[in-house]
This record gives C-alpha cells, sequence and structure tokens, in this order.
C-alpha cells in the first residue's frame, strides 16, 4: 500500500510540530524518517497510524482519503519505541492479541491462530519462549515479540518508531540487519522514525531528513549522503568542518581556500558557508598541489577502523579529519607536528539560503 | 513530542467518564456539602459569630486544635524513627511490622476508641501502673492526644517511607567522603531531604485528627469546656435540634479542613521542588 | 525478641557509613517500643477483652439478635457502596489518568475532599438535606420516604466517606502505566472497550483490590458519619460499630469487645490482603 501526504501541519500548542509536509511513500518500500528530536518525525508517524490527528492536511492509503479513518480501520501495523507489550500477556497472547479481537465473522479458528503465532515466533526466533511474560525477556526480544505481534494482524502498513532507539549497540546493530532481511522477505511498505543516521543510511531505502516541522530532503541513502540539498541535511549526516567566506561568480573564498563552485556562477560576493566531511580531507607531509593550507596535529584519537585527527590551521581555525587507520600508519602522525591539509570536496551554501 | 490533550487523544471514552466523574461528584459530595453553606448562611452575620464563639465551643475548639497539634507532634517524631528504622534496618517480623503500621487505617474507630479507653481506665492494663504515679490518661485531655496519636501514626510513618527508600546513597557516602561525621550528615543531608514529607506528614496527622469522632469521645470523658471536642459539640447540637448552632460549628471546621487541604497541597508541591 | 541489625547496605559491602551499633539498637528499641506501645498492645486488648468471660458468653454475644442485625445492615452498606465507587473509581482513573484537560488537579482535589472532612460532618451535610428540616425533608415527609435515621441515609453516608478509596489509588497506577499499550491494542484493531477490558483493566487489577479492600474496610467500621444519620434504632439501623458503642454504653463490655473482635478481625484481613496486593503492584511495576 503506497502513503501520501499532502500539505500536513500539525500544532500542539504553540509548537509546530509539522508544517505544510507532503510526503509519496511508494508500495513495498522501506523508508526513514530522520531527523533531531523534536523535528516532528514521530508526530508524522503517530498521524500516518491514526494515533494523532492533523490539523491540517490530509493522508491517502492507495490514493484513498483516511484522514479521518479510525485506527483501528487503518490496518497498520505500529511498533512502539518502548515495545509497548501488554505486560500481563504471554509472548504467545500478545502476539494473538490482534487475532483474537477480531468480530467473530471474521476471526480465525483457535487452531488458525496458534499456528500462525507459531509461524510468526519461528521469524523472529523466539519459539521457546511463548509463554514468558513481557518483563522476563532482554530489551532485543521485546522489540521482536512488538514487532510479531504488529505483523500478525497482516497490516498493509508497518510503522516503526525509534525501533532501535532504547538498545545496547550491539544488540541495535543485529536487529536493524535483521529488520533489512525481513523487509526483503515480506516487502510489506514500512516508514521507522530514527536519529541515527547510520542507522537510516543501513536500513532505509529511501530516507526522509526532518528539521523543525519540514521535510529538508528526501531520497536514496547515497542521494542525501552525496548530495546533501541543504547545510542542515550536510550538518546532520556525517562530522563536517564548516568554512565561512564569501563566493564571487562561481569562486568561493573560504579563509585561505578558493574553490571552484560552479553552481553559483552568478552569485555577487554573497556571504557563503562551505562544509567538508572529516573524511574528506587530505593530510600531507608536504604542500603538494594547490589548495592545501598549512596546520598543526593538535590532537590524535584512534575509534575503530578510523583515526580522528584534530588540526589547528593557522588563522586560528580547528578542522577534524578522519583518515583509514591505514593511512595514518603510513603518515607516522604525533601531536605538535606541521602538516599539510586539504579538503577533496566541499559544498558551498549561499547564506541567504539558509533557515 | 507526543500530546496528551483530550481532543488528540485517540483513546474513547473521554467525555462520557469524564462526564460520570463529574455528575457523581457533585451528586455524592459538591451538592451536600455545598448545603452546609446555604444553612450557614440562613444566619446572620450576628446569630453566626454568636454560635461560633459561645465559651463552651471556644473550649471545644481549644481542646480539639490543642490535642491534634500535641497527637501531630508526637507522631512526627515518632513517625519519622518507625520510617527510618523500616527502611534502614532489618530486624525479624519486620514485614509483619511494616504491614501493622497500617492498622489505624484499617481498624474502626470505634473499637479502636473502646480499646483505648478500657486500657487507660484506672483498672486497665496500663491505667493501672499510671494511676498511682497520679497520670491519668482515660477521660482526661491527656486521653484525647493518644487516641489522636494511634490514628495519626500511619500518616507521617507512610508520607516519609517512600521518600527515604528513594533517598540516593551516594549522597550520604559523598558526606562522608567530604569529612561528615554520621550526626552531621543525618541533619544536614538526610532530613532536608526528608523536611518536606515529614511536614506533609505532619498536616495531614494533624488534619485527621481535628476531625475525629469516634476513637476520641470513648476516652475523652466528655466534659464541656475541658474534654469535649468540637465534632462532639456539633452531634450534641443536632441532638438538641440547634441545627443552625450545629451548622455553623460544622462550617466553621469545613473552612479549616480546606485550608489544610490547600497547604497540604501545597507542601507536596514543594516537596517536589526538587524532583527531576 | 532477639535483634540482629544488619544495614541493607551491608549486602553491597559498603557499610563505612553506618551509624555506630549502639545507636541502631537505641532507635530500634525505641521505635518497637512505641509501636507495641500504639499498636498491638489495644490489638491485643480488643481479643483478651473479647474472650474475658470465656468462648460462650462470646459466642452468645454473637448470637444476639441486636448484633445479628447490624452485621446484616454492614453488610448491605459495605455491599452498596463499595461497587458504586469501583464504578466510579474506575471511570474517573480513566478520564484523569489517560487524558490531559484544563482543570484535573483541581478534580482530583475535590475527589480527596471527603478524606478531609471530620466524619461528623459528612453526616450532617446529608441531615441538612434529608432529615426534616432539611431541604428536601418536607417532601419526603409527604411522600412517606425516610432517609435519613433509615437505611437509605446510612448508606449514601457511607458511600460519602469511602468515595476517594479507588479513584486516589487507580489514578496515580494508570497514570504510571501510561498510553502506549492502549494504543497498540488500537492499532492491532481492537474496539474501545476491547481495549478497556482486555488490557487497561488486568493491567490494574492489583490496584483495583488494594483500593476495594481499604473501601470496604472504610465502609464496614465509619462511626461518625453513620452515626449523625443513623438515629441508632436497635435492631433495625444499627450497624456493627454502633451496636458496639451501644454495648459499651450500657456497661455490656465483654459483649462490646466480642462485637468488636468480628471489626478488630476484619481490620487484619484488610491488612494481609493489602500488603499482597502492594508486593503485586510493586512487581508488576518491577516487570516493566
Amino acid at each position: 500500500m503506497s502513503i501520501t501526504i499532502e500539505n500536513l501541519s500539525k500544532n500542539f500548542g504553540n509548537f509546530a510540530a509539522l508544517s505544510d509536509v507532503n510526503l509519496e511513500v511508494p508500495s513495498g518500500e522501506l523508508v526513514a524518517l530522520l531527523g533531531p528530536s523534536g523535528s516532528g518525525k514521530t508526530s508524522l508517524l503517530r498521524i500516518i497510524a491514526g494515533l494523532e490527528h492533523p490539523d491540517r492536511g490530509t493522508v491517502l492509503f492507495n490514493g484513498q482519503e483516511a484522514t479521518r479513518r479510525q485506527v483501528k480501520q487503518r490496518k497498520v501495523g505500529f511498533v512502539f519505541q518502548h515495545y509497548a507489550l501488554f505486560r500481563h500477556m504471554t509472548v504467545f497472547d500478545n502476539i494473538a492479541f490482534g487475532l483474537t479481537v477480531k468480530a467473530k465473522a471474521e476471526r480465525p479458528g483457535k487452531a488458525e491462530i496458534r499456528d500462525k503465532v507459531a509461524r510468526l515466533l519461528k521469524l523472529i526466533q523466539l519459539e521457546q519462549l511463548a509463554g514468558r511474560y513481557p518483563g522476563q525477556l532482554s530489551g532485543g526480544q521485546r522489540q521482536r515479540v512488538a514487532l510479531a505481534r504488529a505483523l500478525a494482524v497482516e497490516p498493509e502498513v508497518l510503522l516503526l518508531d525509534e525501533p532501535f532507539g532504547a538498545l545496547d549497540a550491539k544488540v541495535r546493530l543485529e536487529l536493524r540487519r535483521w529488520l533489512r532481511r525481513l523487509h526483503d522477505e515480506i516487502h510489506v511498505t514500512s516508514v521507522f522514525v530514527t536519529h541515527d543516521q547510520e542507522e537510516a543510511l543501513e536500513v532505509a531505502d529511501r530516507i526522509v531528513v526532518m528539521n523543525k516541522g519540514r521535510i529538508e530532503q528526501e531520497g536514496t541513502p547515497s542521494e542525501v549522503y552525496d548530495h546533501p540539498a541543504t547545510p542542515f541535511v550536510f550538518d546532520f549526516l556525517g562530522s563536517v568542518n564548516l568554512f565561512r567566506g564569501r563566493v564571487h561568480a562561481g569562486t568561493a573564498q573560504m579563509g585561505g581556500l578558493r574553490v571552484h563552485s560552479p553552481e553559483h556562477a552568478t552569485a555577487d560576493d554573497a556571504p557563503a558557508i562551505g562544509y567538508v566531511r572529516a573524511h574528506d580531507i587530505t593530510i600531507e607531509r608536504v604542500p603538494g598541489e594547490g589548495g592545501a593550507v598549512s596546520a598543526e596535529v593538535s590532537h590524535l584519537l584512534s575509534v575503530g577502523p578510523l583515526v580522528r585527527v584534530e588540526l589547528r590551521i593557522a588563522g586560528g581555525d580547528t578542522w577534524e579529519a578522519n583518515l583509514p587507520r591505514e593511512e595514518a600508519d603510513r603518515l607516522q602522525l604525533a601531536v605538535g607536528e606541521k602538516v599539510f591539509a586539504r579538503p577533496r570536496k566541499m559544498r558551498v551554501f549561499v547564506e541567504d539560503y539558509q533557515i | 513530542m507526543a500530546s496528551h490533550g483530550g481532543k488528540n487523544n485517540v483513546l474513547p471514552g473521554f467525555t462520557p467518564s469524564l462526564g460520570c466523574t463529574v455528575l457523581y461528584l457533585s451528586i455524592i459530595v459538591l451538592i451536600p456539602l455545598s448545603s452546609l453553606f446555604f444553612k450557614t448562611a440562613t444566619l446572620t452575620w450576628d446569630e453566626f459569630v454568636a454560635a461560633v464563639t459561645a465559651p463552651r465551643v471556644v473550649a471545644s475548639y481549644r481542646v480539639t486544635f490543642g490535642s491534634s497539634l500535641a497527637a501531630a507532634l508526637v507522631n512526627a517524631f515518632f513517625g519519622v524513627l518507625v520510617a527510618w528504622v523500616l527502611v534502614r534496618y532489618r530486624f525479624p517480623g519486620k514485614r509483619l511490622v511494616d504491614a501493622l503500621v497500617d492498622l489505624p487505617f484499617a481498624l474502626p474507630t470505634a473499637v479502636a476508641g473502646i480499646t483505648l479507653a478500657s486500657i487507660y481506665s484506672p483498672n486497665g492494663w496500663l491505667g493501672r501502673y499510671l494511676e498511682p504515679h497520679g497520670i491519668k490518661v482515660a477521660f482526661t485531655p491527656l486521653g484525647i492526644v493518644v487516641a489522636m496519636v494511634f490514628i495519626g501514626l500511619p500518616f507521617v510513618v507512610r508520607t516519609v517511607q517512600p521518600v527515604l527508600e528513594e533517598l540516593d546513597r551516594e549522597l550520604e557516602e559523598a558526606a562522608s567522603c567530604l569529612g561528615a561525621s554520621r550526626w552531621q550528615t543525618f541533619y544536614r543531608i538526610i532530613f532536608p531531604s526528608m523536611l518536606p514529607a515529614i511536614l506533609t506528614g505532619f498536616a495531614l496527622a494533624f488534619a485527621r485528627a481535628a476531625g475525629e469522632y469516634g476513637s476520641v469521645i470513648f476516652i475523652a470523658g466528655n466534659m464541656p469546656k475541658v474534654s469535649e471536642i468540637t465534632p462532639l459539640l456539633i452531634i450534641t447540637k443536632l441532638e438538641q435540634y440547634d441545627y443552625a448552632g450545629a451548622t455553623a460549628i460544622a462550617s466553621l471546621m469545613l473552612v479549616v479542613s480546606f485550608l489544610l487541604l490547600l497547604s497540604i497541597n501545597l507542601l507536596q508541591k514543594w516537596s517536589r521542588r526538587f524532583a527531576e | 525478641m532477639q535483634v540482629s541489625i544488619h544495614r541493607t547496605v551491608k549486602k553491597n559491602g559498603t557499610s563505612g557509613i553506618a551509624e555506630p551499633a549502639w545507636v541502631r539498637y537505641l532507635l530500634l528499641a525505641v521505635a518497637l517500643s512505641f509501636l507495641t506501645l500504639f499498636l498491638m498492645l489495644p490489638l491485643a486488648a480488643v481479643f483478651v477483652q473479647a474472650l474475658d468471660k470465656g468462648w460462650e458468653a462470646y459466642l452468645e454475644a454473637l448470637k444476639d439478635p441486636d448484633t445479628f442485625s447490624a452485621i446484616k445492615l454492614t453488610l448491605v452498606a459495605a455491599a452498596c457502596s463499595v461497587p458504586v465507587n469501583l464504578v466510579f473509581g474506575v471511570t474517573a482513573a480513566w478520564a484523569i489518568a489517560k487524558f490531559a484537560f484544563p482543570g484535573k488537579s483541581l478534580l482530583i482535589t475535590l475527589i480527596d475532599l471527603p478524606f478531609s472532612v471530620s466524619p461528623v460532618v459528612s453526616g450532617l451535610i446529608y441531615v441538612l438535606i434529608f432529615g426534616l428540616q432539611g431541604w428536601l425533608g418536607p417532601w419526603l415527609q409527604a411522600h412517606d420516604v425516610k432517609i435519613i435515621f433509615a437505611v437509605p441515609g446510612i448508606i449514601l453516608a457511607t458511600i460519602f466517606v469511602t468515595f476517594p478509596f479507588i479513584a486516589r489509588e487507580l489514578i496515580p497506577l494508570m497514570e504510571s502505566q501510561g498510553r502506549e499499550e492502549e494504543e497498540a491494542a488500537l492499532t492491532l484493531g481492537a474496539s474501545g472497550l476491547q481495549t478497556f477490558f482486555r488490557v487497561t483493566l488486568p493491567n490494574v487489577r492489583w490496584g483495583i483490590l488494594y483500593g476495594v479492600i481499604l473501601c470496604n474496610a472504610r465502609a464496614m467500621g465509619e462511626f461518625g458519619a453513620v452515626s449523625v444519620v443513623s438515629g441508632h434504632v436497635r435492631g433495625s439501623t444499627n450497624t456493627i460499630p454502633l451496636q458496639v458503642e451501644i454495648l459499651y454504653n450500657e456497661y455490656s463490655y465483654a459483649a462490646a469487645f466480642a462485637v468488636a473482635s468480628l471489626l478488630a478481625m476484619l481490620a487484619l484481613v484488610t491488612l494481609a490482603v493489602k500488603s499482597v496486593a502492594e508486593w503485586k503492584i510493586r512487581q508488576v511495576s518491577a516487570a516493566e
């Protein structure tokens, strides 16, 4: 089922949670709503589920008006951030709940429910825990039960609110890969909310980046990462270095750097901000080709496969560069040493564009 | 981030459930209570003042509120002690003792009244030892205080206990690492954290004692101007068909209990001021 | 009693900041003496005095027809007031705990009101409404309906004094459980009533038991309010506590304590059930 959001707005008191949001979620895709807290992503998800009513705008399911449809008629599966498992029911009863509350005419027989729950338990690899209560499960297990419970009613849309937010790092990694594989198997239209860019990049078919109740950009993970449409998206995805300067007739002057910037060919000495990702900075022992500035290594930190290098630039700025470990090993860097740093790729935004 | 507003909430049944609540509250509580003020309003101001300031009535305030204050003070001290012992120490029978603290809530006041009266009467279990020393408890104002201590006992314990349980042990450890003695730690760290709860419990015990009737009248002796409590005076007036007099005193009592309720609410708000 | 004191903290192996042992023993001794004097002694006295004249007299006192009718009336009063306040308590808790609306804290305060009103005043207000000189008195008399000095008055006064018990227990409990489980049930296709009966109610069942048992104890034991509206008609408008008073004032001490011992046993049962319910509530919230 496809979801269409048109001109959606929602206020809580004076706070605009969503302002004039438009979005299309194609059938069968796994879409991430990515943004910082307060960006409106959870509100959007809850409005799609019918748990919240918008002030203005419409929600269409398969092109049909669904804004005023009640929650139970929407056929959405919702996985809550804190799972919301029924604590007085066993895992089995939790998963079976949606089937047992159906009207008599549609309700499957006991045996059928049992089979279906067994299949779902197998899918989430918790067959042995059917008789346990939620309080006796680990976080990751609860998450999977919540997912199975949502899937039991065969929803046409699966909505997940920060599905991995409350889990520790290792379980989170496992579970998100598992979710990706699960989606490849069952292909139900899914939307999940996250504030973790890595999670969105790894799991989703499409990413919708949200900020202050608006959609900043939507696209495939590589579109969003490689071609950020706004400074916010650039800033939010990955660690970046920020440069202030001016741009004139297709050339930006950022501190000691001169950057070719054809998209601003018509700019007339406008104030601009340049963004460079930390891994787009090359460090060399020799000045080499143009565009390098001299810098001093002020701090070194190994983070797993990366080495984070803090550089103090002549003008007083500080840059952060991430080098692959082998590159760092080759350079043999030490704190206090003089090196040359060169941004390989800079994205320039004229400041007026900023909100 | 989610709103919990009535109109934004998808859970059903808000209007009917709130409607029923307000309706039932009005019928059972608000309308009957308002009758008290309407009845009082039929008195002229002078009649009202005369009714609530008659010497016997004023004496009953002194007995009631004086005894309530004394009982609440006793309860504040022993309540903190009991709560401390229940939270911090382990001893055999602790769970039983913990459960028994609520006995005054569960034991009907008339039963408490006749039992205390019989224990402290001159030939009772305790009375026979106190009498020779010149201590008369039953049928004196002291008996009223004893009864009020009994019924007010759980209030301080039950308000202080949870606060003490939640109190972060690291605070005390930090204080002692900084060189504070155990006593300094108590009165500089622990006591201030407990203070709002102690005051709340004190006010609750006081309010309960001031309105108490059943457990007090049996042990009080009920001598006018000496050991007659205000609630009893209301009943006496009622039995003499002095409805206006009874109502005037009752509305004064009601105003006092409103004020106490208000101060308890403020105390509780104050006690939450440091809560995260 | 042999007392051994371990600071609870000793389990964790950090006992560096305990009070000196003699202080601990002293505090414990003072606290336990106080509780013995003020709680255990009266409790024991009820039963000892009830059996003062032996089992025969004890059973004889309970078999008295007036006592028997007092027991019956007490049961009727409790059977009327507890269910009414249960339905109210659950309804009020649903509205207050699951929704936000202006005036909420005022409503909670008003629900608590009967707790802070003197029992005597609680009885008086019904006399002012339904009594002969009250608002509805003349009308009631013309239609030959008796409320004051009759069973309906006793029931009304009992409902008033037990009004807040269940609601005030359920409101914080349901608030702490939030709305997510209900929302989950709705997304799974449950109707409002299904959600309420299959998700909300089972989650608060121990809280309900707790409120009901306290409400019942107060309903059966209420003295002041009932005393004002009852008129003390032997064998017809006397509840157990009023019967205790009458027997006591007639100097039938053993009989008075025999009847009182029934109420004391009720109190002990109440405390036991309450402790179990508390333990269960804590267990449920700990599992979360």
